[in-house]
């Protein structure tokens, strides 16, 4: 009997435990949440310092735009390196730092200009812009710790065979578990294999990118339109290259319509199928780039009525509205997984 | 007269408020539905709660989307009302 109780006690005792340690890393991950959310405020704050007066729009548009410098936080700056093509220079590589000053105004370097991100010649003669950006450099990131997570991924999996998974591995392995039975296969059907590592490399980049996204300093790199753009330009090849023949027949010759419909609905199916990307496109850059949009907003709210009692409410709100946005990250990428490949599905499916 | 309105920023601002205010009816209007829908769904089959969520989850945000379009609908017109 007082083995019993003493073991129930021991029991009991680690379970006390357990709940301090959850305790302890709701608390940490709380402060962690509050400290980035200052950062955000430190830097808006000494960006109203300058100017008279406070411009949100301006700040705001600055945050989710792109840029050739990196400006981690207020004063902590990157520059990035430009790579310029013109007919009579030819190739150019130089850094951005030398199109500021020590004011940190913007001035000529070597015949261009850099004006409001936009660089130009001097003379008039068109350039083509190949620079290192902002976005460019976290595309670069995003994919860096994707080839990191997932060669180990596949390393522990050639591994650990017959197995269970191990690290890293048993981290992911779930989550592209439940893209190939919930997502994939359901939508595309039998022949979903040779669609798996696009979609699972979709899904990844833009959930890993919106996750990076949400780090203070870091780009809105998947709030971008032109990001968002070429993956709805992929999605667009793969839909309409995989088309069989029940895909365009449904197109150009639409069963069950008189034919004096024909030169109505025809119009209507093939904007249907330019208007799928655009749709995938504008969702997944609308939805990143509000977010920024609105937490910006809020943590402004602090420097318009000048008080830190609205700061502190702001910052109760907008760490609560990151924690959302954690959310739609996942979201977003899920959906565009999930519309990539119910398109897919309905490009390659057979006769019915 | 009608030029003179026309050409005063000021209303796009305003403008840009109302955008947001009605962006947020038709938003309230459509989760409100989602989620109302997803309740009885739940109370008449509470075997399939876990799904039913996530496909709450995920038509919530696709109608969320809309709302975003207002809000950068109505920061474009913002910026560009302050900006003239």
């Amino acid at each position: 009997m007082s083995g019993y109780i003493e073991k129930s006690g021991y029991i009991e005792n680690m379970r006390a435990n357990e709940y301090t340690n959850t305790y302890k890393n709701l608390i940490y991950s709380v402060l962690i949440c509050l400290l980035s959310v200052f950062n955000i405020q430190e830097t808006v704050a000494s960006d109203g310092g300058e100017t008279e007066k406070f411009n949100i729009g301006e700040m705001i548009n600055h945050h989710i735009k792109d840029s050739h410098v990196w400006e981690i936080t207020h004063g902590v700056v990157i520059h990035l390196p430009i790579i310029l093509y013109s007919a009579p220079d030819g190739l150019v590589v130089f850094s951005s730092e030398n199109f500021f000053n020590e004011g940190h105004q913007e001035v000529p370097y070597m015949g261009y200009v850099l004006e409001h991100e936009h660089i130009s010649r001097q003379d008039g003669v068109s350039v083509l812009d190949f620079s290192i950006t902002k976005n460019v450099l976290f595309i670069f990131i995003d994919a860096f710790i994707m080839l990191f997570v997932f060669l180990a991924v596949a390393k522990g999996y050639r591994k650990n065979i017959g197995k269970a998974p191990k690290g890293i591995q048993s981290l992911f392995e779930p989550i592209i578990i439940f893209i190939r039975d919930e997502v994939v296969k359901p939508s595309i059907g039998e022949k979903y294999q040779r669609y798996l590592p696009y979609l699972l490399t979709l899904f990844f980049f833009i959930w890993f990118g919106n996750l990076i996204g949400l780090v203070p300093g870091a780009a809105n790199m998947t709030g971008n339109i032109a990001v968002t753009c070429v993956l709805a330009i992929a999605t667009f090849f793969i839909t309409n290259l995989s088309g069989k023949k029940t895909y365009w027949s449904h197109i150009f010759n639409t069963p069950g319509v008189p034919w004096w419909l024909r030169p109505i609905i025809l119009p209507v199916e093939i904007i249907g199928v330019l208007t799928k990307p655009v749709s995938l496109m504008v969702r997944l850059f609308v939805s990143i780039t509000a977010g920024h949009i609105v937490v910006l907003s809020l943590i402004s709210l602090t420097f318009i009525f000048h008080s830190w009692m609205v700061g502190f409410g702001s910052t109760v709100i907008v760490t609560l509205i990151t924690i959302i946005e954690l959310l739609v990250a996942t979201i977003q990428a899920y959906v565009f997984t999930m519309f990539t490949s119910l398109y897919i599905g309905m490009a390659v499916e057979e006769h019915h | 007269m009608l030029l003179s309105i026309l050409m005063d920023m000021s209303f796009a601002v305003m403008g840009a408020g109302i955008g947001a205010g009605l962006v947020a009816i038709g938003a309230g209007i459509g989760i409100g539905q989602i989620g109302g829908s997803a309740m009885e769904a739940m109370a008449r089959q509470p075997e399939a709660f876990a799904k039913i969520q996530t496909a709450m989850l995920i038509i919530a945000a696709l109608v969320e989307v809309i709302a975003l379009f207002g809000v950068v609908v109505c920061f474009l017109i913002y910026t560009a009302g302050t900006a003239a």
